[in-house]
């Protein structure tokens, strides 16, 4: 194991494998908890250290969980770490845990947690699960602040409650509503995948060629 | 007495459609909705298990989590609430285990149609989340059931709408960057507003 192969668990979910834009993990909470930069600063750090030392402990447990009931397993140790998370916050930042309602709670379903747990944790070894906890925790972040970002500015004209924006700007309430952040992750996908044309997807059918006509290629017709 | 839980009914799947105004169970809802057969298959999974869990968790929430509840035992002074994530959790994934063995013993067809769906629930959000509401609003036995029912429906009904736009979309000349994923989003943001009009109606 070299120092490759750890540079690459934490790097590569950034942007290339991300688990929402890429991998369709996760997607729940990072739309109810982006209107507010603040909100949503707490959510990351709650699910990097969730799916960090989730993966940690459930590696380092691997060689001894029967298959059958791995779930469950899994599950056990996914839902101590979050109450462990959930009673921290309601101790020391109480309006916040207040804020996040139950969403503290859904990051035990959070699909990234359990994904990375069953597809990374259960077969490599535990300093390099919690890598790649952490880089998948902050591939999640990076989009999450995102949306943030640009909800908040445009949709408040504040950035972690401080108005930032000049006065004669009119508030866009639109973008406070959650709808709006399907559509700013929408066009996030567009961006990242105009820049890497490696993720985007395959058409599910093919265009046939025509009988009588001279065989032109799809990018000749333009479709 | 009816109305009352017709009302509940109504709120749960229009006005507080767990998909589209809450959005749980996003995972789920976003990658099998590429055909109907498949969205309409999970939808109903999603119906039975809420119309369990849910209720069979507001009986243990009533009467084992909440402050005082074990009262009937004889015991006083009592607040478990904090084991509530786990016990919740681990009811989900025991139920979705029985139905499964028992869908596979005494219902075989209906096993194969869900097959593969049924261990997805488990960490489908939408479960948890109904059941984590149903304590926020704090509902009764008989109103839980309903709670549930509704839930899981409105899931459905919503999945089943994104797959119809979403076969329909199959053919259209959309940028390449948007295929798929992308558009899917922007869609469920669209339909989300037009659940958001529903917002408006006061029972």
């Amino acid at each position: 194991m070299n120092l490759k192969r750890y540079q690459e668990v934490i790097i590569k979910p950034l942007i290339d494998e991300n688990p929402i834009t890429l991998q369709i993990l996760g997607i729940c909470s990072a739309l109810a908890v982006t209107n507010n930069l603040t909100v949503t600063l707490v959510m990351c750090i709650a699910v990097i250290s969730v799916i960090s030392f989730s993966n940690l402990f459930i590696s380092l447990i691997r060689n001894y969980i029967p298959s059958s009931i791995r779930i469950i397993v899994q599950m056990t140790i996914i839902a101590s770490l979050v109450i462990v998370v959930d009673e921290l916050l309601k101790a020391y930042d109480y309006e916040t845990s207040k804020r996040l309602s139950v969403f503290v709670g859904l990051i035990i379903t959070n699909c990234i947690v359990m994904g990375r747990a069953e597809a990374f944790a259960m077969k490599e070894k535990p300093l390099l699960s919690f890598l790649d906890g952490l880089g998948n925790g902050i591939g999640y972040s990076i989009i999450l602040i995102g949306v943030a970002f640009i909800r908040e500015l445009f949709g408040a004209g504040t950035l972690f409650g401080v108005d930032v924006m000049p006065e004669w700007y009119m508030t866009n309430n639109l973008l406070l509503l959650p709808p709006s952040s399907f559509i700013i992750i929408g066009l996030f996908i567009w961006l990242i995948r105009s820049l890497k044309p490696a993720q985007i997807e395959e058409d599910d059918f093919e265009v046939s060629v025509h009988s009588t006509a001279p065989n032109l290629t799809k990018k000749d017709i333009h479709v | 007495m009816f109305e009352h839980y017709l009302n509940i009914f109504i709120t749960t799947v229009f006005i507080e459609n767990i998909a589209l105004s809450l959005f749980l169970g996003m995972c789920t809802f976003i990658a099998i909705s590429k055909k109907i057969d498949a969205a309409f298959g999970l939808g109903i999974a999603v119906i039975v298990v809420c119309l369990i869990t849910v209720p069979l968790n507001n009986l243990i929430y009533n009467y084992i989590l909440r402050e005082d509840a074990l009262s009937w035992a004889g015991l006083e002074g009592t607040n478990l609430e904090f084991v509530e994530l786990i016990s919740y959790i681990g009811v989900i994934a025991a139920s979705v285990q029985i139905l499964e063995m028992f869908l596979d013993k005494y219902v075989p067809a209906l096993y194969n149609a869900l097959g593969q769906f049924l261990p997805l629930i488990t960490v489908n959000c939408a479960i948890l989340g109904a059941s984590l509401f149903m304590v926020e609003k704090d509902l009764m036995f008989g109103e839980s059931v309903v709670y549930g029912f509704g839930a899981g429906f409105g899931w459905a009904l919503a999945i089943v709408v994104l797959a119809g736009i979403r076969e329909k979309l199959k053919y259209s000349d959309i940028p390449d960057g948007l295929k798929g994923l992308g558009t899917t989003f922007i869609i469920v943001g669209l339909m989300s507003f037009g659940f958001m009009s529903f917002g408006g109606i006061s029972l």
